[in-house]
Parts: C-alpha cells; structure tokens; sequence
C-alpha cells in the first residue's frame, strides 16, 4: 500500500483500527525519508529512534483500548523553528546550530498530547526569512516537483517534506506567506490560522505581530484535524485568542452555496500574475458559482502598500527578536581572545552575531535597526504601522460584501533556485498576496489548483475574516473534492 | 547677591523593586540573596520563543504607589522594548514603558530641611513600571578579566519615579528620599533596602549661575552608583563644588557639551565620569508586540484609592491636631512606621495621655527596640499594657522611676501582670507616716541641708530624695519633697 497518498485522518482511522500500527507507518515514512532526503533536503534532523519509540507506545496504548484522537500514531514533520525538548532547535541558523531547548513550544505539546508521532524537524530559511529555503545551513530545499527548482520558503521542508511522500503531515509558521507560498510551489495545503489561534508559545520569533504556526497537509480535513489539535487560548501567550475551538473536522462539509466568495480586484488583474494561475482562479469561481456561491467584485486599495509595509514592520520586529543572540548566554560564540580589542565585550558581541547570521538575517537586522532609529522611527515604523492600519480597514470593508476572498497564492509558480538569491527585492515582491493576511491577522489558506503545462504545481488562495477558519475549510473542501483531485505526491526514484 | 551666586538644580530618578511573590513577566521567584542562576526560567533568560506574561500584581502595587504620590492613573498604558545589548539583559532588550507611564504628573510632599513647620513640594514627572536587569560580577583578583552573570534578578518588577528637578541642595534630596522611602513602606509596595538594591537612585544635577547679569546653566550630569542616602548626599555636595569650579574653569554651559554621566566612589568621595557611550547610544524603543496594551479601568483605581492606607503626612497631622504632639515628635513616631503609630493609637484608646506615650514610646519603647534589634510588633510589652502602667503614674499608684523598673521588668517576664511585678519588684504603696519617719531621720542626719534651704538654698532637696528611696525604695519622690519641705519650714518657724 501507498501509505503516502492517504491522508492523515485516513492513516489515524487505520491505526486506530488496527490494521496498521503506529510503528508500521512511523516505519514507512522513515523509510522513505531515508531514501529521499539526500536530493530533497526536507528534514534537517530526522528522530527515527524517538519516533519508532512513541509509536510503540501509541501501539500499545490502543491496543490497551485507551481513547485516543483522530491523530493518535500518525506521522508529523515539525519546521525547526519550534522548540522542542528532545530534538535541536536550529532554526537554519549557525547560531542556534546546537541549541536544544529546555521546554516544547505550546503547540508541540498539544500535538504530543493528540499521540502525534514527530519524524524529525524540517528546513528553512535561517529564522524563517525568505521564500526559497536556500538561506539554511543546511543546504536549499529541492522540490519535489522539479529538483533544480525551489520548495518555497520559510516552510520549504515542511512542504517538501508532503510532496516527496516523506510524512502525511507537518507543521509550519507563516509570517509573510512561509506556509502558503510553499505549499502553493510543492502542490499541498496549508493553513495560516487567526492571529492569536495557535499559541506562539515556543514559536522562536521572528516578528512577533506577524508569527503564526499552522498546519500543511495533502487533504483539506487533515488541516482541519491538525489545526483542532493545536488551536486554542495559552495563558503563556499574551497575543493568544480566548475563544473556544470549534470542531472544524465536523464543520468541512457545510454547504457554501449561500456564500459570497469576494474576488480581489488588485490580484486577479495585476500583470505579473501568471496566466495560468490567473485561469486556475476563473476555475474556482465558476465551479463555486456552480455550486451556488455569488461571486463579488472586492477591491483592496492599499494592498499595493503591503509590501513595503510587510518589510519595515518584520525587520524592525525581528532586529529587536534577534538581539537576544549575542553570543553571551547561549548559542555560538565566537573566540575572540586573541583579539585584544579595545573592548573585549563588543567584540565578542560582532564576531559571534557576524558569524553566526547569514547574509539575509543580517541584511534584515540592519533594516530595522535603521527604521526604529531615532529620527527615522516616525517615517518608517509609525508610518508602517499606520499603513498597517488602512490594509486591515481595506479587509474589515471587504468582509462586509463577502465571507471568504479567493485569489493567487503567488504571482509565479516555483521559480529556479539561485534566481533570486542575488536580488532581495525580487524574491520579496513574491510575498505580494500573502503578507496581507499577515499584516491584518486573518487566516487564509492555499490549496493545490491542478499543475501548469511544465508540470509544476498550481495554487489558489481563500482568506476570510478574523477566525473564520472553518468557512475557508468548507470552501477548500469543496474546490477539494470537486475540482482539483490529484495524486499528491511527486514522483521520486 | 554676588557676582557668582548659582541655584542647584537637582531632580532625582528612583528605581524601586517592587514587593511582589513573583516576576514581572513570569513566574520566578523575587527572593533575594539566592544562589546565582536558580531563580530563572525560559522567560526571564529570554531563551528563543518564549513569551511574557504580565504579573497584574505588579501593577496593582504601582497604581497604588501612584496615587499616594498624587499621580495621574493612564486609562490606557502599553509596553515598550529598550533594545541594548549588555550580557545582564538577556533578550538584548528591556521591557518598560516609554511614552505612556502608568503613573504620570504628580507630587510629593516633606518637611523644608530649613524650617521644620513649613512644606517643600516635588513634582513627579512619571512613575513607569520596567524589569529589572541580572547583576554582573567582575573578578578582576585572578589577574584576568571573569566576569560572571546572574540572572536571579532579571525581569524583577521596577517601579522608576522621576521627579521634577525641584530639588535645591543636597539637604532637599535627602529630605525627598526620606519621605519617599518612608511611603513606600507605609504602602508597602517595596521593601526599601538599599543594600539589597531594592531602592536605587540617580540623580541629575546641575547650576543655575547668575553672573553678569543673566543665568548660566552648566551641563547637566546624571550621577550614579549611589548606594545610601547618605551617598547621595556626599556625592550632590561634592557635584555641586566640582560643577562650579569646572565652570570657573572651562565656563562651559548647558547644550556646549553632551550630557554626561559620573559615578560616585563612596571610598575615594569623588564623582567621575562614566563611559559616555552609553548615555549616546540610541534605545530604538517600539511597542512591545509581545504584550497587549493593559486597560486600567476607573473601578480600578477607585478600590485602589479606597484600599490606601493612612499616609505619612496624614498621620503627622493627625498626631498634631487629635493628641496635641509637637511636630517633631509625631514626625519622631510616623518616621518609625505604621506598627508603631498603631502601637501609639492602641495606647492612647485605652485611656493613656497621648503625650505621656509619646514621651514613653520615644524613650523606652524605642530604645528596647533598638537593644534586642525586634520590630514593635514582638516589643513584650503591648500596647494596652503600657498604657495601664501610664494610667498608674497619673493616678499616683507608682512613680515614673518604678514603672520604668515595672517595665523593664516585664520585658523579661511578658507574661506577669502589674501586680506580680509590683510584688516581685517589692514594690508597694507606703503608709504616710512611715516616709515621713524617713524625713524626719534624713532631716536629722543632714543638717547642712537643714541649713542651705533655710537659706533660700532649694538644691539640696533633690539628695534627700535620693537617700529617701535608698531607705525605701517605695517612696514616691514627690512625697518626699513635699514632707521635707514642710518639716524644714516648720523648723525655721519653731527655732
Ligand atoms: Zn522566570
């Protein structure tokens, strides 16, 4: 059996039902983690010994007759940028190269609790910043799809890891678009929840007010299964939602048929959308017409702004996130002893952060270090933030003339690695979609929309208003079912 | 005035630990005095992804602090990140509130150094509340440069009052701290121990010179590293000298040169200057994404306000005008704290003579205190005890000389009453004719004394008393002098 083109729930039903064991799926995914991992570069550690571990104990609790969740025994790829007790939390960096965390992050958790089994810790982009995972020190992420051509980023290993058939889940953060756009170029799903739905509790920040953790997935339920199991108020996060957590895997098959599905004006028309994502969109709107939905005309008039926006807020954010890693607490620290500086602090404080960051992080690091500096903090930060303010007007506005908007995930399909990587604002003009979502706190979702004629995965993109989650998976369910049907998983020898 | 008269110019920022169980933005204990490191947790090391949470307890205790110093409550306050880098700030940021205090503009007032029935006033500009940094130890013994970190007090809630710089001598600032200090206890919020760097001060300094006909301002300089009231005292006195005579010098004034930040050396007695790199360096504040903007509601403040306690001044007016005491005694009972006003108010509700407990509680009460090192509230002798062996000297059951023995004797035996002391202490009223038998014989064997006070001589009475108690320790003073007295004159008119 093909375990890897079942979903999650699918593979939970089975386990729970005995006709597969934990340890024998935990096996399988190992397996071919094992045989793919060296071309794909999806897992930057891989736990086989921890994970074969918690799946004979999962074995034998359901053997005991114990209750467990849907999940129970079921296989999941953790982004390495939660922290976890038993595994390094590296978050692609240098610096944090050998750090483990004394605690699991809140989500990390729940997840153990729901008797998931984590595989290993996936590949990014170093602190999450990029859109390519080609920034890690572990190498680039490949996609499946196409080996010379990019996973998408920050989340490329969590998507890779799905689209190479190597775990029937993973988790990712989205800050800009790092769960999204990955999925979108790996031909998955993925779920960046409400600001404040899923504990950033042990999330390593990287800006705070954009951060959220969210699942990725082959099937639309399995997002709604794993989002359940990790959503929810966290009294050890201030930012956390106190609402209570509906039962989305019960809530998909609702019928849409009286929803305003809003298509945003500025997307679907803007000239460097790809024609073929641009007709993936029409599909979905004529096939959820068919269904009964009204169609609306949704204009997002600042959206324009939400680049620029996105990349003074983040790296203000994150300059300060990042300031924690100077070398004298934990983390690399760089000798210096036969320096003899003027000031033996401040050297070790430059030469650990100039060799523990990456060009990119410390690329970001300056930006906002800059905009928050005396005398420019009013023209960037505060006017950021003000800019900020008009985007999630411009949502709030359009959420009273539809329940969910539709559009591009990206405006491309995934481009070469290498391309952009010489070209920062290149590679940030491809978070245009996405970082709205980010940028007024409201969830949004990318699923698999068919693949182009070069055979690369097509996505779309459904965002709703604060805490709308379930109407984005009923939507997504829909499209799902009907319309884009498709072996998930890439072709690997 | 002289060519070069000046004005001091100080205003004070005060750093104060508030008393709470636990940090401000996580669960870790405040004690002092813990083995280094032991009292952390992911939060307070600002290891990666962890997140705090706010210590509402913290901020109950500056709103109270705010609104005994008169203070403004904000309606709405937010928290703001202090990014700088320094190894005894692990997230390489300090968690405080930049532009929205949650206590702004108020004032305290304290007895004038220079005349005690008059006021001064300071203004407070704010009162924010921060976390407090870990505490670096260098140890420089070995012959290399250790320096060694502990974090136990990091994110340990700050309570930072600025005044106003309405402060004119040394002499003010010490008067304001004094009071302020004394506040504080009274409320409660902090424990006040300087050693213990649970209340820190700086202080910004600067002249007002009038020469040639206008004001100069010299630099402004922040001091520091003042660990006593006492330092701050020495260090404004010795900072006020070096300001002027580097303006004699230099005549460099306010805006010519950056301002500057100097340490004071309680040894050598002398300020000097710090790195100025600090004082330069840009704090890149921005609002806190990690915490939510905290909602003060007026119900808030209103309990908050109802829940003070009597304060300093209020008790001080109330000594004087309720129980008639001088300004300097009340300010004598206030300044040892509440325990002991409420030792005073219990004396004085059973029925004993507000002064005479004044005078009792400044003497003896105090200075029993002060011998076994105890709080009032473990004095052996409680309240209502002393004020009935005060109520036996006004109904001339004993003499003030005996109740002090009565006293001090039940200091050493707390549970005796006033007749077991009496008796143990051979105390016991005596019979009229017996002291006068006394004075007979004392008149008989001291006729010199006879003689003196026939001769207009009063003095001598005072050793009768003396041999009197020598014969019987019971008689009362009073008596004694009385019955002299009138034997003496009943001699002069007999011979
Ligand atoms: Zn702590």
């Amino acid at each position: 059996m093909k375990l890897e083109e079942l979903s999650a729930l699918d593979l939970g039903r089975k386990i729970a039902g005995r006709t597969l064991s934990s340890r024998e799926v935990v096996a399988y995914f190992l397996e071919r983690i094992a045989r793919f991992n060296s071309s794909i570069t999806a897992f930057s550690q891989v736990c086989a010994d921890l994970a074969l571990e918690k799946a004979d104990q999962i074995d034998r609790q359901i053997a005991s007759g114990m209750a467990m969740g849907p999940l129970a025994g079921v296989p999941i790829a953790i982004k390495d940028i939660l922290c976890t007790r038993e595994m390094r939390t590296t978050c692609g960096s240098r610096m944090l190269e050998n750090f483990v965390a004394p605690y699991d992050a809140t989500s990390v958790e729940k997840m153990e609790r729901a008797g998931l089994v984590t595989l290993g810790k996936t590949n990014m982009d170093e602190f999450a910043m990029g859109a390519s995972t080609e920034t890690s020190i572990f190498g680039a992420t490949h996609n499946p799809w196409s080996l010379e051509r990019t996973a998408g980023g920050s989340s490329g290993g969590s998507a890779a890891a799905l689209a190479a058939g190597m775990t029937p889940l993973s988790i990712g953060t989205d800050t800009g678009g790092s769960i999204r756009q990955p999925a979108a170029f790996c031909g998955v799903c993925g779920l960046k929840p409400t600001y404040g739905r899923v504990s950033r509790y042990g999330l390593v920040a990287f800006a705070s007010s954009l951060d959220q953790i969210g699942p990725l997935a082959h099937r639309v339920e399995d997002l709604a299964a794993c989002l359940e199991t990790i959503a929810g108020h966290d009294s050890r996060d201030s930012t956390s939602i106190n609402a209570p957590v509906p039962q989305y895997t019960r809530l998909i098959n609702r019928s849409i048929s009286n929803m305003r599905i809003g298509v945003v004006r500025e997307q679907i028309e803007h000239a460097g959308l790809a024609p073929e994502i641009r007709s993936a969109v029409n599909r979905a709107m004529e096939f959820l017409t068919g269904l009964g939905a009204t169609i609306v005309d949704i204009g997002l008039p600042h959206s324009r702004y939400s680049i620029a926006t996105y990349y003074v807020i983040a790296p203000c954010e994150a300059s300060s996130n990042l300031a924690r890693y100077d070398g004298a607490h934990y983390g690399l620290r760089a000798d210096t002893k036969s320096l003899h500086g003027e000031s033996p602090l401040e050297d070790m404080y430059c030469h650990s952060r100039s060799q523990g960051f990456g060009e990119e992080v410390k690329r970001r690091i300056m930006l906002g270090t800059f905009a928050l500096s005396s005398g420019y903090y009013d023209a960037y930060y505060r006017k950021a933030q003000q800019v900020r303010r008009l985007i999630f007007d411009d949502y709030h506005r359009a959420f009273e003339q539809a329940d969910v908007l539709l559009g591009p995930v990206t405006p491309t399909t995934a481009f070469r690695l290498g391309e952009r990587l010489q070209d920062p604002v290149q590679m940030y003009l491809g978070d245009l979609f996405t970082v709205g979502a980010n940028l007024a706190g409201i969830p949004a979702l990318a699923i698999p929309a068919g693949n182009d004629q070069a055979g690369l995965p097509l996505s779309i993109q459904l965002q709703g208003p604060p805490l709308a989650e379930e109407k984005l998976l009923s939507v997504a369910y829909q499209l799902e079912q009907a319309l884009f049907f498709q072996p998930r998983t890439a072709n690997l020898s | 005035m002289t060519v070069d008269a000046y004005r001091q110019v100080i205003g004070l920022e005060v750093h104060v630990q508030l008393s709470t169980q636990t940090k401000l933005f996580c669960g870790c204990s405040t004690i002092f005095g813990q083995p280094p490191n032991t009292q952390v947790c992911p939060v307070c090391l600002g290891l990666p992804g962890s997140l705090p949470v706010l210590n509402q307890h913290a901020t109950q205790l500056a709103i109270k602090t705010g609104l005994a110093l008169n203070c403004q409550i904000a309606a709405t306050t937010k928290w703001d990140r202090k990014n700088y880098f320094y190894p005894d700030l692990p997230k390489g940021y300090q968690i405080s509130q930049f532009d929205q205090p949650i206590c702004y503009e108020g004032f305290l007032d304290f007895a004038d150094p220079n005349d005690e029935k008059a006021l001064r006033r300071v203004r407070i500009i704010r009162a924010h509340l921060e976390e407090d940094a870990g505490k670096s130890m260098h140890d420089e013994a070995a012959g290399r440069a250790d320096s060694r970190i502990d974090l136990n007090r990091t994110g340990t809630p700050l309570l930072e009052i600025v005044s106003y710089p309405d402060m004119h001598s040394p002499d003010e600032a010490k008067g304001y701290l004094t009071e302020l200090k004394l506040l504080l206890t009274y409320l409660g919020v902090s424990d006040c121990n300087m050693q213990e760097g649970s209340l820190r001060v700086d202080a910004n300094v600067n002249l007002h010179i009038e020469s040639a006909g206008r004001t100069i301002a010299t630099p402004i300089v922040e001091v520091k590293n003042m660990n006593s009231f006492r330092a701050v005292e020495r260090a404004l006195v010795y900072e006020v000298d070096r300001q002027f005579a580097e303006w004699k010098k230099t005549g460099r004034e306010k805006g010519q040169a950056p301002k500057q930040t100097r340490g004071w050396d309680d040894v050598t007695g002398v300020t000097l200057p710090q790195r100025e790199k600090e004082e330069s360096s840009d704090y890149r504040y921005f609002p806190d994404p990690d915490l939510v903007p905290l909602k003060i509601e007026k119900s808030q403040i209103e309990s908050a306000s109802n829940a003070l306690p009597q304060l300093p001044s209020q008790l001080r007016a109330w000594l004087q005008t309720e129980h008639g005491l001088k300004p300097y005694d009340a300010d004598v009972i206030v300044s040892q704290g509440s325990h002991l006003v409420e030792y005073f108010q219990t004396a004085v509700a059973a029925g004993a003579p507000a002064k005479r407990i004044s005078s009792w509680i400044q003497q003896d009460v105090l200075r029993a205190l002060k011998e076994r090192g105890i709080e009032i509230s473990a004095l052996p002798v409680p309240a209502t005890k002393l004020a009935s062996l005060v109520n036996a000297i006004e109904s001339g059951e004993i003499d003030t000389s005996r109740a002090k023995e009565v006293f001090y004797f039940w200091m050493e035996n707390p549970s005796s009453d006033l007749v077991a002391a009496r008796s143990a202490l051979g105390i016991s009223s005596v019979d009229r004719g017996e002291i006068e038998e006394v004075c007979r014989q004392l008149l008989d064997e001291n006729p010199q004394v006879v003689a003196q006070v026939l001769e207009g001589n009063a003095k001598g009475l005072g050793s009768l008393i003396g041999l009197a108690k020598k014969k019987n320790p019971n008689a009362d003073p009073k008596l004694v002098r009385e019955l002299c007295q009138q034997m003496i004159e009943s001699r002069r008119t007999s011979s």
